[in-house]
């Protein structure tokens, strides 16, 4: 239960983040939406700080903020929309997006009905990350991300592998014929391969 | 943990007077500056030209490829945080699990640049 300065931290930050939410999804310009997507993300970080997640407040702010962020930007330019117009036709898709609505919800009422919580969840709760007096949030995330859970290490290894060569793969196309710089072509050159000397003879071309 | 939160104090401070001293700037202009308003010095001129065009226009798809792969050797570097503060606990295996990690992003550094795609032309 949260008392005195942490709770009023934490509805501060809780109210903004959710307004600024809202203010992602109601803003005209997309731009702008971005923005305000930042801002969430912000305070999603300070709320992480406050329940003593401090190594994953940093990451979302290095993460999220400094990169995913920047590429929704790169995105929303990239795409070259008119949103003014698209807004206009989407009324008509509005039957569609409420079927689909409904079955998500309908999903997750059945989700949450069915929920329980495992019996084996209480021996999990046992034993809790230790205290932060005793070893730092990082120190005790690293204790067990390299050795008790090497699978899960090695499979974010390869998913990053899939991600970077299907970046590649997909986006990268070489204009052809573009004189690029090769530097060691260049300090190969000597005078006798750059250089031709010819004798031209008087009143005539060569 | 209040030791930790209250460590953070310096930064709401900071952001404190931050606040303060946009709004001041923002609130400053209405309250002290010259107004005197004319159409004319609000049109465009010399250099100023009227807007051509939209600001927006198509992007070079590079720029994408070049965000996510720094977006995903920041997540390597990430992964590299916990393994340095814990790197006296962790043993051998640690160790290795990381250089094989690193590996793994290695083989595909080296296509990337092998590929060209560090290039720009």
């Amino acid at each position: 239960m949260l008392t005195g300065l942490e709770a009023i931290f934490f509805y501060l930050f809780a109210f903004i983040g959710v307004a600024a939410a809202f203010m992602v999804i109601s803003a005209r310009n997309p731009v702008h939406s971005v923005l305000y997507l930042i801002v969430t993300f912000f305070n999603a970080a300070a709320l992480f700080l406050l329940t003593g997640a401090e190594f994953l407040a940093m990451i979302m702010l290095v993460v999220y903020v400094g990169a995913v962020a920047v590429l929704f930007l790169f995105v929303v330019m990239m795409l070259d929309v008119d949103f003014a117009e698209l807004k206009q036709g989407a009324l008509q898709y509005a039957p569609i997006g409420a079927i689909v609505g409904i079955v998500l919800a309908a999903e997750l009422v059945v989700v949450l009905g069915g929920y329980a919580f495992s019996p084996e969840l209480a021996g999990e709760i046992a034993k809790p990350t230790p205290d932060i007096a005793i070893r730092h949030n990082t120190a005790a995330l690293g204790d067990i991300l390299y050795t008790d859970y090497i699978h899960f290490f090695q499979i974010a290894g390869l998913v990053l592998l899939v991600a970077m060569i299907g970046a590649i793969v997909l986006t990268l196309r070489h204009k052809e014929g573009v004189r690029r710089q090769s530097i060691p072509a260049q300090v190969a050159r000597t005078p006798e391969t750059a250089i031709e000397i010819r004798k031209v003879e008087s009143g005539e071309g060569i | 943990m209040n030791d930790l939160l209250s460590s953070y104090l310096p930064i709401i401070i900071f952001m404190g007077v931050a606040l303060g001293i946009c709004l001041v700037l923002i609130a400053a202009p209405f309250v002290v500056a010259y107004k005197n308003p004319d159409p004319e010095k609000l049109s465009a001129y010399e250099c100023g030209f009227n807007a051509f065009d939209d600001a927006r226009m198509k992007f070079d798809v590079r720029f994408y490829l070049v965000a996510i792969l720094f977006i995903i050797f920041d997540l390597e570097v990430a992964f590299l945080f916990p393994w340095a503060v814990s790197f006296g606990a962790v043993g051998w295996l640690g160790f290795w699990s990381m250089m094989v990690f690193l590996g793994v992003l290695t083989i595909g550094f080296i296509y990337e640049w092998k590929k060209g795609a560090l290039e720009w032309d």
